[in-house]
């Protein structure tokens, strides 16, 4: 257990003396390009006396207000980047604040890092505006206590009060880190099962067949001894057991706690939470004591009494072709209408965040890939373009060009696929799905022969893209954006657009308004459905987007039909940004594709980032935190599909059960990214 | 809003179209053929195409692009006769899922390291084909392979199985040049371009020693020349077993290793 990180803590210089031969500090001149490297930079003479603290961050104007509003001893500037709430009791006031007052409506993204030398985990919150800007950072310490089961002593004040989209993302913290939110709806764990032992994020917690904390593994080279992956067997080698585990008696029932908040007719809190427990191994006792359930405001039991009716519950999935991947949908129904619904997440879970904090920052490139694997490019650049931000370097003119062009393709290839699977959930079995892959499978056709894999791209570098196309390929990319797929959306809109059937079946349905969807944090086209035209394209251009005459196409429905055509018109508009960039893409310099030499094992300033694309799912960030080493201390996916399901209730209470179906194909999730 | 159906309608007649256009393909093809037993001609999906291309795949493979990228494998360099690989280790530091081992060749006598693999594993079922191993490589040694079929029985030989060792990777440039033929060239055009400016170089010394000699002694064409293949070979820290080697280039390759692999690593 008392495993040393060799991770320095972010309070360590670049130059950490870590054992590596090439340990050489980063190069001054490049840190001083990206705000992320130049902050800290010019804050550290504005430092208290600490030495060896790390630079403290310069305040934007909105966080200097907050800070003049509470107090100087509650808002403290934060390292690196952002405030510190000292207080945490006092967390939902300046939430409110910044809501209600700043006009940060909407929260972006909320993690935790665990500071396992500092001792504390680190809640770290990123509202913005839906308006469009920078979003800014909040932070908020709770000590992390040493007990590998039990949560947190402190609690943070959940907000999901404040912005409702705080419910998933809160749970993933719980789950995750083990950090208790005061006031949470359904605490329970999100990713993992009830009853998993341990807090796998926390830097102490191990996996099985764990090696080393960063890779690369020292067992690799020279003279490692090698072994069949697919022959461990997972409950072999340094799996952590709760104490008196018996494994013959082995009764976790994962289910209770997710059917109690759902059956109505149980009176208390209190009572749920003992009866929810009493069920379970008395093994697990200490983690299920860590599963309050607070409020049970999700049951309209008044509706039931009245109406004398039987509801039942009903599993959808994990396995159902409506679920798109492994997502369990538990819904209760009244009749066939749904009163109820939840969502049991996590059956594709990998902890891609532990991998990636075991990866090398050079490593994660094609560990994006499989976050959404319908458009993979695009994850890469959120990520590419995270580090570039840290490091302070740029991409070249022509590898710029290539990104975009790749990524718009991209989430061209993506939509066709999200509408092609609406139709098989509106019931139109895959005649028209098969037609829009057709056209998806000749964008990927084009991602093959330049990157040589039609999903998993790896196509992104730091400074660049790997590699340049070729005259055959540019030709096939020009067929493709000037005739083919043009053609292709036309015939799209006359197969579907006017369909009567298509109408009765979307018009109305999934609804959920603006003021809703931005509460929620609902991201992407289906928040342009809904009449907020919120584009990272266009609110907080990345790469060159600025460069390009194009519109963020804005619906007024937020219903499933207006989802669908803002998809139709992301297409068109992306297609005029591939044409622009394919006109445009003469004037650079062929070959120029990668930012100066190209390495393998990149050292990134001590510092933290929090970088943001649009997919074609929605905002796709990155939180990233470097202590000056190869590898990232903390990196975290905020994953537009994941936020977006949050919603998923709120839009599908009220209607048939197979409206539900298709409100769920209307959002265009990814389990990959999901999950994560 | 308009006539009830005529949405349908509009949407029918895309169908219609479809199924049109993928029988006018097939009838071309039809047309086209003058006997039973000539094979099909592979077409594959354009963006030029009508219709709906089938490829029935076990009895046909589409040709793959030269970048493809599947399961990597170590080249053997013909002419040399000898493993291009050199056991720096870039290829198992690059690679995310951590699936290669190398093992390092020792010299039975100095016991010192010699740069050629002894051993060399990968564990197909966790590569990812990322293909950072071929990417990073200073030595152009492994490649990624288009060879996507790796399934075997249970009661298949291990050497069919999926840890592949070195006999199983190992596959003779001559392979490497037939799949990947533009890379091929750029590594000849690269070789050629090293050697040349290694002949320059030599040359250049050559002529320098010459210009030392000639300004003390009687000028000799003969003991310059001979004199860059000794100055050569203590500089190289692992020296390779004498028999199988031919001269100086691979002398000369052994030193480069190292520094090539710490100038990739230094910079940023």
């Amino acid at each position: 257990m008392a495993e040393e990180t060799t991770n320095p803590p972010p309070a360590e210089t670049p130059a950490a003396p870590k054992a590596a031969p090439t340990a050489k500090p980063a190069s001054p001149a490049s840190a001083g390009a990206k705000p992320a490297a130049a902050k800290p930079a010019a804050a550290k003479p504005a430092g208290h006396a600490a030495p060896k603290g790390p630079p403290l961050a310069t305040l934007t104007p909105e966080l200097v207000q907050l800070q003049q509003q509470f107090g100087e001893s509650v808002i403290t500037p934060a390292p690196y980047v952002g405030v510190l709430v000292n207080d945490p009791s006092k967390l939902r006031d300046v939430m409110t604040y910044v809501r209600d007052q700043l006009g940060f409506d909407m929260l972006a993204n909320a993690t935790a890092v665990d500071y396992i030398k500092e001792g504390y985990i680190e809640v770290v919150y990123h509202p913005q505006r839906s308006k469009g800007g920078q979003p800014i950072t909040l932070k908020v310490r709770v000590p992390r206590g040493n007990d590998p089961v039990a949560p947190t002593e402190v609690a943070v004040p959940s907000l999901t009060p404040i912005y409702a989209g705080a419910e998933f993302q809160e749970r993933e913290i719980y789950d995750m880190y083990g950090v208790r939110f005061e006031g949470h709806p359904d605490l329970r764990r999100i990713l993992t099962w009830e009853g998993f032992y341990g807090w796998p994020l926390r830097k102490d917690w191990h996996e099985p067949y764990y090696e080393g904390d960063t890779k690369p593994f020292d067992s690799r080279w020279p003279g490692g001894h090698h072994e069949l992956a697919e022959e461990r067997v997972p409950w072999a080698d340094n799996v952590n057991y709760p104490p008196g585990f018996d494994p013959l008696n082995f009764n976790a029932n994962p289910d209770a706690g997710l059917y109690d908040t759902m059956i109505s007719g149980v009176p208390g809190v209190e009572e749920i939470a003992s009866n929810g427990h009493a069920q379970r191994s008395p093994q697990f006792k200490g983690v299920g004591a860590a599963v309050p359930v607070l409020d049970r405001n999700y049951n309209n039991l008044a509706d039931e009494e009245e109406l004398q009716t039987d509801q039942i519950i009903v599993n959808m999935g994990p396995q159902h072709p409506s679920t798109h991947g492994v997502l369990r949908m538990v819904v209760k129904l009244d009749g066939e209408t749904v009163t109820d619904l939840k969502l049991v997440l996590g059956y594709l879970h990998r902890n891609h965040e532990k991998i990636g904090e075991r990866n090398t920052w050079l490593h994660n490139i094609p560990y994006t890939d499989r976050l959404d694997y319908i458009c993979g490019i695009a994850n890469e650049l959120g990520y590419v373009i995270t580090v570039e931000k840290m490091m302070g370097i740029k991409p070249t003119e022509r590898a710029e060009y290539l990104r975009v062009i790749m990524t718009e393709l991209t989430r061209i290839e993506s939509h066709f696929w999200a509408i092609g699977f609406l139709l098989n959930d509106l019931g139109a079995f895959y005649t028209p799905a098969l037609y829009f892959i057709t056209e998806r499978d000749l964008i990927l056709d084009l991602f093959e022969s330049v990157t040589g894999s039609r999903l998993m791209c790896n196509y992104m570098r730091f400074g660049g893209v790997s590699r340049d196309l070729t005259e055959d390929q540019l030709m096939h990319a020009r067929q493709l954006a000037f005739d083919r797929i043009p053609r292709k959306i036309d015939e799209l809109e006359q197969l579907l657009t006017d369909n009567e059937i298509i109408k009765a079946r979307t018009i109305g349905v999934g609804y959920l308004p603006a003021d809703r969807s931005i509460n929620y944090s609902l991201t992407g086209p289906c928040l342009r459905a809904a009449g907020v035209p919120y584009d990272i394209r266009r609110v907080d251009p990345y790469s060159i987007y600025d460069r390009f005459d194009f519109e963020i196409p804005v619906f007024y429905g937020a219903d499933v039909y207006d989802r669908y055509r803002v998809r139709v018109a992301e297409m068109r508009q992306s297609l005029r940004i591939v044409q622009q960039a394919l006109n445009q893409l003469d004037q650079t310099k062929p070959g120029d594709i990668q930012a100066g030499k190209k390495a393998y094992n990149h050292r990134v300033p001590a510092g933290e980032a929090y970088g943001r694309v649009e997919t074609p799912k929605g905002e796709l960030g990155f939180y990233l935190v470097s202590d000056g080493g190869q590898n990232p201390y903390r990196y975290h996916v905020r994953s537009s599909s994941f936020i977006n399901l949050n919603s998923l209730k709120e839009m599908t209470v009220g209607h048939k059960v197979a409206d539900a179906v298709v409100i769920l194909g209307s959002l265009d999730i990814v389990l990959g990214e999901v999950d994560r | 809003m308009g006539l009830m159906g005529t949405g349908i309608l509009k949407g029918l007649g895309v169908t219609l179209r479809h199924f049109i256009d993928t029988y006018a393909e097939d009838l071309k093809y039809i047309l086209n053929k003058s006997g039973v037993q000539q094979p099909r001609p592979l077409r594959r999906q354009s963006p030029k195409n009508r219709g709906l291309v089938t490829v029935e795949y076990p009895r046909e493979r589409l040709p793959l692009p030269e970048n493809f990228r599947y399961i990597p494998f170590l080249v053997y360099d013909t002419e040399k006769q000898d493993d291009k690989c050199t056991s720096c280790g870039i290829c198992a530091k690059v690679c995310p899922p951590q699936c290669i081992w190398i093992v390092r060749t020792e010299d039975p006598v100095t016991k010192r390291p010699v740069p050629q693999p002894k051993e060399f594993y990968i564990d197909t079922t966790i590569c990812m084909n990322c293909g950072y191993c071929a990417e990073f490589c200073p030595f152009d040694a492994i490649k990624m392979d288009h060879d996507y079929e790796l399934s075997y029985y249970p009661n298949q030989e291990p050497s069919a199985r999926l840890v592949h060792d070195k006999a199983r990777l190992t596959k003779p440039d001559t392979y490497h040049a037939s799949i990947h033929p533009t890379d091929w060239r750029r590594e000849l055009e690269d070789r050629a371009a090293e050697e040349a400016k290694k002949k320059a170089a030599a040359e250049a010394k050559a002529k320098a020693d010459a210009a030392k000699v000639s300004g003390g002694a009687a000028p000799s064409g003969a003991p310059p020349a001979a004199k860059p293949a000794p100055a050569a070979k203590p500089a190289a820290p692992a020296a390779k077993p004498a028999a199988s080697k031919s001269s100086a280039e691979p002398a000369a390759d052994a030193p480069a290793a190292p520094s090539d692999a710490a100038q990739a690593g230094e910079s940023q």
